[in-house]
């Protein structure tokens, strides 16, 4: 009856680690010749076990400051974040799958129009107080970015929202200027936290309160906090009895923390290490594809960065194989010069692979009219590791073509203020976007206040407006093909590689097999979604 | 013992001066950094407009003299203002981190001043033997290697291969004292590592320079023995230096610890200040800035003192 033994050996040992979903464990023993009844079995006897509860997890998490505070319009930080998902919760979620699931609100809907969102409340939303959520709370969580003298950092994602109505039967509406297909998508923004109401309708997110699936019994910025599992939780999971972060900036002290076992799990490793840390035995490595970004964008109005030939030029001598090899240790997926990555849903996979070709870019060169080309290049240590080695490495690549790239090293400190947006050419990074409408609404819109490359492209404004109006799926990612076509080939950004998110966990410590690209960590869901094992 | 407490006076007087001094450069260099605060929290999500009502909201319209006067008029009655990114208490920021860096000064202090103090004499008396030698080469290796990478070797040997202590050093409340020396000794140590070397060589330096005094030869004509001499005939007129530079080590145990701090998770105010300079919290980085700055006045005034009431000659000088 089995046609492939080995195969299906391999598949158990898979489904034991953890690194393969209950679905797609039944997918391919099946595809193997198992039926289903039997593929079941082996799913619950041999194969991994079900998530079991109990246990305190301890985490150790970058990225965390003393100054680290709870407003979530101010969220930056990763311990931030990572504290926005454990405490508190999102109208919807990224699933572990990467699609878009319930969270607080439990079904939506939109007009056909897609100008009107409606978001029903699960009634089982319950605040850490005890409160239910309703409707007026998140009206108060939603109008803390809105508005005049409005400091969220959302504020240009929830522009288009002209009003909210709270309908009285434990549903809210958005009524938006323009239409957004995409409005369920920017909800699990790691800044629309879900915080209680004040008497007068105002957010109270001073006390750090929340309804997500744990409650605070210590908080320490820049140094930890502990949880217990907040028991009247809406959703599934929070396997854990008890979870605790430990800020750990260092990551050789993140590190040495995970291989001592002193902590369970451990974000963002180092990618030079991954090699040496995968062989030892306790410790397992998850390496997610994500739609973070690299990000080269040229001034395109500035020369000689407006002639098109010269920007494809720049395009074709950069060999992304090599900086994702040396710089990121394989740890990234390729870019294509277009910002819209593998891990965002609508990806057009058949727009064809731009090359490392130094031929063609002397030959856009001349095109241009140019036989040798010097242009600067800023970067800084901070943007990503190994920032300004990746930036050397282009600059080397660019040689043959004819092309001298000056690299400057910028200071760390400043460099969002004094030099991206300002200088003509330089390097960026990107956090992960849900969808590519956000992200080329962001950075590639017309009048975008952060539009990096200063792109103008009248074809592109008009399918992406297209595009927010549009609920059938289908005709949407046809036109995510044009404009990821239109970035690619007369786009101001040259993209190298999306990183993946690299971090790590015991061995004793299970996850679906799925891990959501949206952050770090599973999406900072680690603690709602992993279990300890027997 | 007048005139040592009309030297205290002038001196804590002197020092209160200086404190104004480095306050004023340290806020005009926080303003000199480049960016403002309101981006330092907003980062890449910074626009204009939340740029500007951030600006309002945490007072920064005003300009720069105006700010400065009202943190100083709050100052001036040990008010320390509120962190301008959390809108806590200074006080209540700092007040725990600083008794945790007390706490692991302590703790190094505890353990490193008395060994170098007798590792000194010792050198001292076995001064060009194998053991002065080797001594001598281990603490000057320890003294010049970065207090990360001592760290470093001490985690790889202490914690991951021989698993004798842990290799973070976070606290929890419940810890019990044993616990937490246990939990804090990598740390500890490393600092250990690190000032031991100073004051050892400055201690045999003091004592082998009065060693060709004439009374000390006397005193060995006299046939007092060698260990003798030291203890009882040379340290005496030795301590005025040795207790400059257990001073200057005490202060960089309180002030120098960054490093370690990140490297062993112990939160320290090292990194209190480090994230405040990155975010442009003023007041913070002027609370911490002022308490390292008044550890230095206070500990080179106890230096002082105490080598004046070593020294009785020290009180009149000439």
């Amino acid at each position: 009856m089995v046609k492939d033994q080995t195969m299906l050996d391999r598949l158990t040992a898979a489904a034991k680690e953890g690194s393969v979903s209950r679905r797609s464990f039944m997918n391919y023993s099946m595809a193997a010749g198992v039926t289903a009844s039997a593929a079941t079995g082996l799913w619950g006897t041999s194969a991994k076990a079900e998530p079991k509860r109990g246990g305190k997890f301890r985490v150790a998490q970058h990225d965390g400051n003393t100054s680290d505070q709870h407003d979530p319009g101010k969220y930056q930080s990763n311990f931030e974040i990572s504290y926005g998902h454990t405490v508190r919760a999102y109208l919807t979620m990224i699933n572990a799958d990467g699609t878009l699931g319930p969270d607080v609100a439990s079904e939506w809907s939109a007009t056909p129009d897609a100008k009107e969102w409606t978001f029903k409340l699960n009634p089982a939303a319950t605040f850490h107080s005890g409160a239910k959520v309703t409707a007026k709370d998140i009206l108060a969580s939603m109008n803390h970015h809105r508005g005049e003298g409005s400091t969220s950092a959302a504020k240009a994602l929830l522009a288009s929202v002209e009003d909210l109505v709270d309908n009285g039967d434990g549903s809210v509406t958005f009524k938006l200027s323009a239409p957004a297909a995409d409005l369920p998508w920017i909800m699990p923004d790691y800044h629309l936290a879900i915080v209680p109401a004040n008497e007068d309708g105002t957010a109270n997110w001073q006390s750090g309160e929340g309804c997500g699936p744990y409650k605070v019994v210590d908080l320490e910025f820049g140094v930890g906090a502990t949880f217990v599992r907040h028991d009247e939780w809406h959703g599934e999971g929070a396997w854990f009895d008890e979870v605790e972060y430990l800020v750990i900036n260092d990551p050789n002290a993140r590190q040495t923390a995970l291989v001592t076992g002193d902590v369970d799990a451990c974000s963002l490793l180092e990618n030079k290490t991954l090699g040496l840390l995968a062989r030892n035995p306790n410790v397992e490595v998850d390496n997610v594809s994500s739609a973070q970004c690299i990000t080269m964008p040229m001034h395109m109005d500035v020369a000689p960065f407006d002639n098109n030939d010269v920007r494809l030029a720049l395009k074709y001598s950069i060999n992304r194989e090599e900086l994702i090899e040396k710089i990121t240790f394989g740890a990234a997926t390729i870019g294509n010069d277009f910002h819209h990555s593998p891990a965002m849903p609508y990806f057009p996979a058949e727009i064809e692979q731009r090359a490392y070709d130094p031929d063609k870019a002397k030959f856009h060169l001349k095109q241009a009219g140019l036989d040798s080309l010097d242009v600067s290049f800023s970067t800084a240590e901070s943007i990503t590791t190994g920032a300004v080695d990746a930036a050397i490495l282009y600059a080397e690549h660019a040689k043959p073509a004819g092309i001298n790239i000056k690299v400057v090293r910028e200071p760390n400190d400043g460099y969002w203020s004094d030099v991206w947006l300002v200088k003509p050419w330089c390097m960026v990074t990107w956090g992960a976007r849900p969808t590519p409408d956000v992200m080329y609404t962001l950075a590639y819109k017309d009048d975008a206040a952060w539009n990096e490359s200063h792109f103008q492209n009248e074809r592109f404004n008009e399918v992406l407006l297209q595009a927010k109006a549009e609920l059938d799926d289908v005709k949407r990612a046809e036109m995510y093909h044009e404009m990821g076509m239109i970035s690619r080939d007369e786009g101001a950004t040259v993209i190298p590689y999306f990183p993946n998110f690299v971090y790590g966990r015991r061995a004793n410590v299970k996850h679906s097999g799925q891990l959501s690209p949206a952050w770090q960590m599973d999406g900072y869901r680690h603690a709602s979604r992993w279990w300890f094992e027997g | 013992m007048g005139d040592i407490l009309k030297l205290v006076g002038q001196r804590l007087g002197l020092g209160l001066v200086i404190l104004l001094v480095i306050s004023i450069i340290i806020f005009f260099m926080v303003e000199l950094l480049p960016g403002d605060i309101a981006q330092a929290v907003l980062g890449q999500g910074a626009t204009e407009e939340n740029l500007t009502a951030l600006r309002k909201e945490m007072g920064l319209d005003k300009p720069a003299p105006v700010r400065y006067l009202q943190w100083l008029s709050g100052a001036v009655f040990l008010d320390f203002g509120n962190s301008i990114v959390t809108g806590e208490q200074v006080s209540s920021v700092i007040g725990q981190r600083f008794m945790n860096t007390l706490f692991l000064a302590a703790y190094a202090a505890v353990i490193s001043v008395p060994v170098a103090i007798s590792l000194g004499i010792l050198v001292a008396l076995l001064r060009n033997s194998i053991f002065d030698r080797v001594a001598n080469v281990l603490t000057l290796t320890s003294i010049s290697s970065p207090e990360f990478f001592l760290g470093y070797i001490l985690i790889l040997y202490f914690a991951v291969k021989w698993n004798m202590f842990p290799a973070i050093a976070s606290l929890s409340k419940d810890m019990s004292f044993g616990e937490l020396l246990n939990r804090t000794f990598l740390p500890a140590l490393t600092l250990v590592l690190v000032v031991v070397a100073h004051m050892m060589r400055m201690t045999r330096a003091a004592i082998i320079n009065l060693l060709a005094s004439p009374y000390i030869e006397m005193a060995r004509l006299k046939g007092v023995p060698p260990l003798k001499v030291i203890v009882r005939h040379a340290l005496p007129n030795a301590w005025a230096p040795i207790i400059n530079v257990v001073a200057l080590n005490l202060a960089y145990l309180i002030t120098g610890v960054v490093l370690v701090e990140v490297v062993f998770v112990y939160p320290g105010i090292g990194q209190v200040l480090v994230d405040a300079v990155s975010k442009r919290d003023f007041p913070v980085v002027q609370a911490c800035c002022l308490i390292f700055a008044a550890t230095f006045i206070l500990l080179n005034l106890a230096a002082d003192v105490g080598a004046i009431l070593t020294n009785p000659r020290l009180r009149h000088p000439k």
